[in-house]
């Protein structure tokens, strides 16, 4: 008695196959459609950025290099020494020795300064703790990402590299971007 | 003793051996601009700029390769057939740079007193000749799979012997048509057939041969789609497996005189040789005709790379048996009745 696979089995419903002419002319038809794309593309012209003469610009939040600030109007250090950054900082790379201000110096704003303000970015991990635990804004992250060098000790950043400006910026990207 | 092909050899010997050389520095001149052409092309089909650090914008970087590939060590693996390894590369290059003695870049002009065919040789049995040449060409890739004593060298040759006998066939037939219209094998009487009002270029009516004759271009110089012999995702790198060096570079030199060589015979088959339409330009401005239009077929070489995928070995071989060789005959046969009946 020959299987009888009873009323569970359905049919398959297939598309209609093209014929020899039909599937030679649309896969012609389909070929210079894929040519039409490509030739699109290509004069859309690249989108490459040339890097090392042209820097890749970043997002306004990028976390770059460090900055430490100055008050713009008196020109007094940001710093108070505090050594919240160190703290906070989970690669334990910033390294913070605070001294008085006195009258004939007054280097910061507040009771005491940053003497040394050191930070190692070998070390370093750009998570941005220190920016977050800085109660008076005075160390930012940059936009400078271009930071290595053939000697480990060159990388220890000194106070006065932090706060001078530097030389070269990379673009900030677009709102379209 | 009768000749076996009529050879118009009326020119001196050493104009011979001036066009001889003449043609092989084109060549060889050509080579490694078609070669910075396709990375620079197909880069910016890839929206980028690719190679621009050798030399103003890479112009250069095909030499520094080159140089890369000279320099290195030629190397032998053990199981291999010493002479036939060092042979294989030599005939590819030889196979690929004799064809182009056929390519007319004119009619005969008038150098010095001397009448020159600018072309290396123009036997009566013209595309014969090429298709000769293409036969032993196959022999380069096979015993360079074969000759290196490995199991994927040998693979890729078997591939390659499968896929240039399948397309060799539907590209000789593609032809057919052109030379019953012309009613002549000879490179310099196809393209005077296609000169002159009430002439058109061969691409125009023999529209089908045409793109038989460009897809079977395609596969005959291994170029995606149809790169199957090297494909480098399957295979490790087909018959040039086990090569390296100078050797390697014969090879990928091959490869790219055959883009050239393909490229300037569908220019002289089906787009006029040297004519331009509507215009009838001085003498000198013909080479530079056709030396555009073979680029321009090189620039579509390129096109093509960078749009589609590479074809299964089941569908190469369908597509060449059960697509291209019908398509061949019918368009010959078509040919025939019509040339007949006109």
């Amino acid at each position: 008695m020959p299987y009888d696979p009873g009323a569970d089995v359905i049919e398959v419903v297939r598309a209609p196959q093209a014929g020899a002419v039909r599937s030679t002319y649309r896969a012609f038809g389909e070929t210079l459609r894929g040519l039409k794309t490509t030739l699109a593309r290509w004069a859309e012209g690249p989108y490459t950025y040339e890097y090392p003469e042209e820097k890749t610009p970043v997002y306004p939040r990028f976390r770059g290099r460090h900055k430490l600030h100055r008050f713009e109007d008196s020109g007094l250090e940001k710093c108070v020494g505090c050594s919240l950054c160190a703290a906070a900082c989970p690669a334990d790379c910033i390294r913070v020795v605070a001294a008085e201000n006195t009258p004939d110096n007054r280097v910061s704003a507040g009771e005491r300064y940053a003497a040394v303000y050191e930070i190692n970015m070998s070390r370093c991990i750009f998570c941005g703790y220190c920016e977050v635990a800085c109660p008076f804004d005075a160390i930012t992250m940059g936009h400078d990402y271009e930071l290595s060098d053939y000697n480990r000790s060159n990388l220890i950043f000194t106070k006065e590299m932090l706060l001078a400006e530097p030389l070269e910026r990379a673009p900030l990207r677009t709102a379209g971007e | 003793m009768t000749p076996l092909a009529l050879v118009g050899y009326y020119e001196p010997w050493w104009i011979q051996l001036l066009k001889a050389l003449v043609i092989f520095a084109v060549v060889f001149q050509l080579v490694p601009i078609v070669l910075l052409a396709e990375r620079k092309i197909l880069g910016r089909f890839q929206h980028r700029y690719g190679p621009n650090r050798v030399g103003p914008y890479g112009a250069l970087q095909p030499m520094a390769d080159i140089g890369k590939l000279l320099f290195k060590q030629q190397f032998r693996p053990n199981g291999s057939i010493g002479w036939l390894f060092a042979l294989a590369p030599a005939i590819s290059m030889m196979t690929a740079v004799s064809v182009m003695a056929l390519i007319p870049f004119s009619d005969t002009v008038d150098i010095f007193g001397t009448q020159v065919g600018l072309y290396g040789i123009d036997p009566s049995i013209g595309i014969l000749y090429a298709f000769a040449f293409g036969g032993i060409a196959f022999y380069g890739l096979m015993l360079g799979g074969w000759a290196s004593g490995g199991k994927y060298a040998f693979l890729g040759s078997m591939r390659s012997a499968a896929q240039l006998i399948s397309y060799e066939v539907s590209q000789g037939l593609a032809l057919i048509g052109v030379v019953m219209m012309a009613g002549s094998l000879s490179l310099t009487q196809i393209v005077e057939a296609q000169t002159g009002s009430g002439h058109v270029w061969y691409f125009i009516p023999q529209f089908v041969g045409f793109v038989i004759f460009l897809v079977s271009g395609f596969a005959e110089t291994n170029r995606p789609p149809f790169d199957l012999p090297e494909a480098d995702a399957e295979l490790v790198q087909g018959y040039v497996t086990e090569y390296g060096g100078g050797r390697f570079a014969a090879f990928y030199a091959a490869e790219y005189v055959n883009i050239i060589v393909v490229s300037a015979l569908t220019a002289t088959l089906f787009l006029g040789g040297w004519n331009v339409p509507f215009v009838d330009p001085p003498t000198w401005v013909d080479p530079i005709v056709v030396l555009v239009k073979t680029l321009v077929l090189v620039f579509f070489f390129i096109w093509v790379r960078a749009t589609l995928p590479r074809l299964r070995y089941d569908q190469l071989m369908s597509l060449g048996w059960k697509v291209f060789l019908p398509l061949a005959t019918l368009n010959a046969l078509v040919t025939a009745i019509l040339v007949v009946v006109t």
